[in-house]
């Protein structure tokens, strides 16, 4: 009997996916299903609705549902300096051969509200890059882009990103680059002088420029294995030979189709190598 | 590549996981015809060094299980430090980073939830000794799906917060010392 039901609820999320698409042009089509099927579930008990289906109907005829059900769609977690050995190894190991380049262009495919970009900049500038290079942070939820733009986050959070900073090698102050009121911590806009913020999905869109690092983290976990090499293959598109790309920390390119052309450069901090021609 | 068809074991533990963990797995043949799926506590901004610990002392291979990863019989597959680990109907690792449940992250209401998703009745769901709550809806979902559900005996656990919570929300669980557990899994290889 459960069997049945749990079935019919899969044909309903399906369904409630493709609608998605075909009304909004949002893509979910293809993600990882156990996580997208605990999200939705959580988003039609806290929404009220008694089905997927009954979900499903309000959310093509009422517009104002998508940015809601955006955010049980796309998970929202970040921190600055987020795993700080990963930033470690970015100083030590990839800054010095961006350090040859005359200008650069850096892509954080999948940025949130902003906390890995600023992270970037902030490491461009302590180690003299941040003046010849182009950020350019994109996401599919422009909630979270708007939050990234505006470089705002809760006071109470700044203690970790502070810490993080410092585990990362950090040579100045995380201080010196925002200011505090009202429970807020505002990042300061000389950050921004360098970055193009831009809504743009790893699924239904393309490359958009070549670049020398790409960094896509937590991202990818929450496709499927075939968007996964969809995702990949843009990432092995937009990096010439010896471009780098970084992923998230249990993230791999081990299962991919296009493995083959990367190499490890920091194993253990899943900072990739674009091999080949 | 061995056949997970005859379903799998996801164990979940916190306070006192090592000792606890330490009984079971080494006891296990190295033709154990299940997965292994190991949910614990462990502080976030660590490097879990349970995979090394348990590949050292245990017949079968023990990995920290990595996003996409297709699961096969006689691994031991322990949840990495700050994601949630779910299974995919295709039988793979899909790990994540939603937010923490209970506090925890890796959750193990989360991880047994979906494993019960996936294997139903060929699931077997262990929650062994910790301090918390986490674990008792998981299982309930275990033995909703017509899993076998265990619950280590909370009188000679370390911590017997978790089996106790287990067991208020699945009174039908067996409950056995992790001694017992041990062969009772044994008894599955043979
Ligand atoms: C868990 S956050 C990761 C944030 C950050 N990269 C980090 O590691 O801290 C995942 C992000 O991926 C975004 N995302 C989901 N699907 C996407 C897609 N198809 N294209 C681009 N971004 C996507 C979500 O909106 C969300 O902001």
């Amino acid at each position: 009997m459960t069997e049945t039901f749990e079935k019919v609820e899969d044909i309903e999320i399906r369904l409630l996916l493709d609608a998605l698409y075909h009304r909004y042009h949002y893509d979910f089509r293809n993600y990882a299903m156990a996580s997208i099927r605990r999200r939705l579930r959580q988003a039609r008990e806290q929404l009220g609705f008694q089905t997927i289906s009954a979900l499903q109907e309000s959310a093509l005829h009422d517009p104002d549902l998508l940015p809601v059900l955006l955010r049980y769609l796309t998970v929202q977690v970040s921190e600055m300096f987020r795993d700080p050995s990963y930033f470690q190894a970015i100083r030590d190991k990839v800054i010095p051969h961006l350090r040859t380049y005359p200008s650069l262009k850096v892509w954080i495919a999948g940025c949130s509200s902003g906390e890995e970009l600023y992270s970037f900049v902030i490491l461009f500038r302590e180690e003299g890059l941040e003046e010849r290079t182009i950020f350019y942070a994109t996401d599919i939820n422009p909630e979270a882009l708007a939050q990234a733009e505006s470089g705002i986050y809760d006071l109470e959070r700044v203690r970790l990103f502070t810490e993080n900073h410092r585990r990362a090698g950090g040579k100045t102050s995380l201080s010196d680059y925002y200011h505090s009121g009202y429970n807020r911590c505002v990042f300061d806009k000389s950050l921004r002088r360098q970055v193009v913020f831009s809504d743009h999905s790893l699924v239904t869109d393309q490359v958009f420029g070549e670049m020398q690092f790409v960094s896509c983290r937590n991202v990818m976990i929450y496709f499927d294995r075939d968007l996964q090499d969809r995702a990949i293959g843009l990432f092995k598109d937009a990096l010439p030979r010896n471009g780098f790309l970084g992923l998230g920390a249990k993230e791999t390119l081990r299962f991919s189709a296009h493995a083959d052309a990367f190499r490890d450069f920091v194993r253990e901090e899943k900072i990739y190598q674009r091999a080949g021609t | 590549m061995m056949e997970t068809a005859g379903g799998a074991v996801i164990i979940g533990a916190s306070a006192g996981a090592l000792e606890a963990l330490s009984v079971i797995l080494p006891k296990l043949a190295s033709d154990f015809p299940r997965p292994i799926l190991v949910i614990v506590h462990v502080p976030p901004d660590k490097r879990s060094v349970l995979a090394s610990i348990f590949d050292a002392k245990c017949r079968l291979r023990a990995v920290e299980a990595e996003d996409k990863e297709p699961i096969e019989a006689g691994v031991i597959y322990f949840a990495p430090p700050d994601y949630h680990l779910l299974i995919e109907d295709t039988k793979t690792i899909a790990l994540s980073d939603e937010d923490q449940v209970l506090f925890s992250r890796p959750s193990i209401d989360v991880a047994f939830e979906s494993a019960a998703e996936v294997w139903g009745k060929s699931l077997i769901g262990i929650i062994l000794t910790g301090a918390n709550h986490d674990g008792a809806q998981g299982l309930k979902a275990v033995a909703a799906a017509g899993g076998t559900v265990i619950v280590q005996d909370p009188d000679g656990a370390y911590a017997g917060a978790m089996p106790q919570a287990a067991l208020a929300a699945c009174p039908q669980a067996l409950v056995l010392p992790v001694d017992i557990i041990a062969s009772y899994l044994q008894g599955i290889a043979a």
